[in-house]
């Protein structure tokens, strides 16, 4: 698994549960390392080990964590940057789901390594949409759940989330999830200035 | 096809409606080069600056192609890229390609913001609405952030291994147990202070005494204690230019800069022999021992001498010291300097 993504968990880890609790996860999962460096590669051993250890040290099951994961990866500020690149999906909520699909097309742009869960969407009626994700380790729809619900209030669209099952086929775990649209302009949302960025 | 197939947010009137949508940034001239209309981007872009009729070129400058100069080459440049010049905001340059309409109804401009769309974007405060839907500006933005973004980990990542590797060297120099410098951090200090051939220094070779019986008595943490004091009694005898280092289980080299009169390194040297003679207690053990210096000044070679050769002059005056007695110095003897070594010489004259 990418550098980034297990960093991101490390961060989350981190900055929910504290330094304390990480260093444990460290010990207990034998972790051959200080911290995960972003810019590498790490075997997914090491990533279910690390994420393992760290739902037995807190007793939460890992559908939990990994959505309060998803969430934190929108909503924690000093991760904004991966907000906006979010936000770039569409300027409304529908068409930030549309855009799902290109999620990994767009990842690679930037990291041609990195993970990135490959969704198709589906839209079963006018405000209900069925996602399906493949990742190489799973987990991945519980992730989504939260990203999306954090991405909703983003957007300022009331929306209703929830996992929709998981199927295997040919050796391959695929996950569903399921949104439903109540109102895509509830509330203001978030400000997305394409500008807002100089670097 | 008429506008009516076009219904997004609400059917468009008119062609002009139409274009809007498909070219947010696009402009209608007449034939006479007079804005007759502007897409709804290109007009936040243009603010207060068009009113009325306003002529193409008292907006925009054309930059290229050079020979367009007014309506009339303007309109021969159609499917060419024309580099085109906001004249509110001359450092944006824009791209445009222009297509004549049929007939004499004009022309129509799209106009795009080429590379310096970052700079735009801000500048105009335009959001994902001012694009149309597959217009891929959006994506040389979200490629521009993210690759900021990534720019910014790879800059992160240098710096921490530049720290790893800062602390990597240090650890490779520093002698573990006293902290001072090992004899590969003291051996390219050395070299180093060699290759400026002005710089003038002392070498002093301290070697304790009685340490082994220390050792081998009362144990190697007895040993180790020892050798710790002995480490801060460098570091605060010392200069701050000066350099101690550990260079073997009981010897010590010590670099004094800009130090070449023999009669100050003996006092330096002195000093220092007093201060480990001075006894250290260990738990219920009082450990006293004592040592020996060798001394050697660079300024006693008529030529820059090399490492080696210094290494065995201050290692020659360090037996000597030792075989008169020990808990003395003695100073290199050179033809340049006759021998300083009082104490030496009085044990000589003595013996």
């Amino acid at each position: 698994m990418h550098g980034l993504i297990n960093r991101a968990f490390q961060g989350f880890v981190t900055s929910t549960f504290g330094e304390d609790l990480w260093d444990e996860v460290r010990d207990q999962a034998d972790l051959p390392i200080d911290d995960f460096e972003s810019m590498t590669y790490y075997d997914d051993a090491l990533t279910v080990a690390v994420f393992n250890t760290t739902t037995q040290l807190l007793h939460r099951p890992s559908a939990s964590l990994l959505e309060d994961m998803g969430t934190f990866l929108v909503t924690h500020p000093p991760l904004d940057p991966l907000r906006r690149l979010l936000r770039f999906g569409g300027s409304t909520f529908p068409e930030f789901i549309w855009s799902l699909e290109e999620l990994r097309d767009r990842g690679r742009l930037v990291m041609p390594d990195l993970d990135i869960p490959k969704i198709a969407v589906a839209q079963l009626d006018k405000r209900t949409f069925r996602l399906s994700a493949q990742w190489q380790l799973p987990g991945i729809s519980a992730i989504l759940l939260g990203g999306l619900r954090a991405m909703a209030d983003d957007y300022g669209t009331l929306a209703i989330l929830s996992l929709d099952g998981r199927e295997e086929a040919d050796g391959i775990g695929t996950e569903f999830l399921k949104v439903e649209l109540l109102d895509v302009q509830h509330a203001e949302g978030r400000s997305f200035q394409l500008g807002e960025v100089l670097a | 096809m008429t506008a009516m197939d076009f219904p997004k947010d609400g059917v468009p009137i008119s062609s002009d409606g139409v274009f809007d949508q498909l070219m947010p940034m696009h402009l209608r001239l007449s034939m006479d080069g007079i804005i007759e209309h502007a897409g709804p981007t290109i007009r936040k872009m243009l603010g207060d600056d068009l009113v009325g009729q306003a002529p193409f070129f008292s907006l925009f400058g054309v930059h290229h192609p050079v020979d367009v100069m007014d309506t009339e080459t303007l309109f021969a440049a159609a499917n060419q890229r024309i580099g085109l010049i906001l004249r509110r905001k001359p450092d944006l340059p824009l791209r445009a390609h222009l297509a004549r309409l049929p007939g004499e109804d004009g022309a129509i401009v799209d106009i795009s913001l080429g590379l310096s769309f970052v700079r735009a974007v801000a500048e105009f405060s335009l959001t994902l609405r001012d694009f149309a839907p597959n217009d891929q500006t959006v994506d040389l933005l979200y490629l521009h952030e993210a690759n900021a973004s990534t720019a910014r980990l790879s800059r992160h990542l240098t710096e921490r291994l530049k720290a790893a590797h800062a602390s990597a060297e240090h650890q490779a120099r520093t002698d573990v147990l006293t902290g001072l410098p090992n004899r590969r951090a003291i051996d390219l200090d050395l070299e180093r202070i060699l290759k400026s051939v002005d710089e003038q220094f002392t070498l002093l070779q301290v070697d304790l005494d009685l340490f082994k019986e220390v050792n081998d008595t009362y144990g190697h943490p007895a040993g180790d204690a020892v050798l710790r004091a002995v480490g801060r009694i460098f570091e605060e005898e010392l200069r701050r230019n000066d350099i101690p280092s550990r260079i073997g289980g009981d010897e010590f080299l010590v670099v004094l800069r800009d130090v070449v009169e023999p009669a100050v390194a003996g006092r330096i040297a002195s000093r220092i022999i007093q201060r480990i003679e001075q006894p250290v207690t260990f738990g219920n053990i009082v450990c006293q021992i004592s040592a020996s210096v060798g001394i050697v000044t660079s300024a006693q070679y008529s030529t820059r001498p090399s490492l080696k050769q210094m290494m065995e002059d201050v290692d020659a005056a360090l037996y000597r010291a030792k075989n008169d007695g020990r808990g003395r110095y003695a100073l290199h003897a050179s033809l340049t300097y006759p021998i300083q070594d009082r104490r030496s010489a009085i044990d000589r004259r003595t013996r």
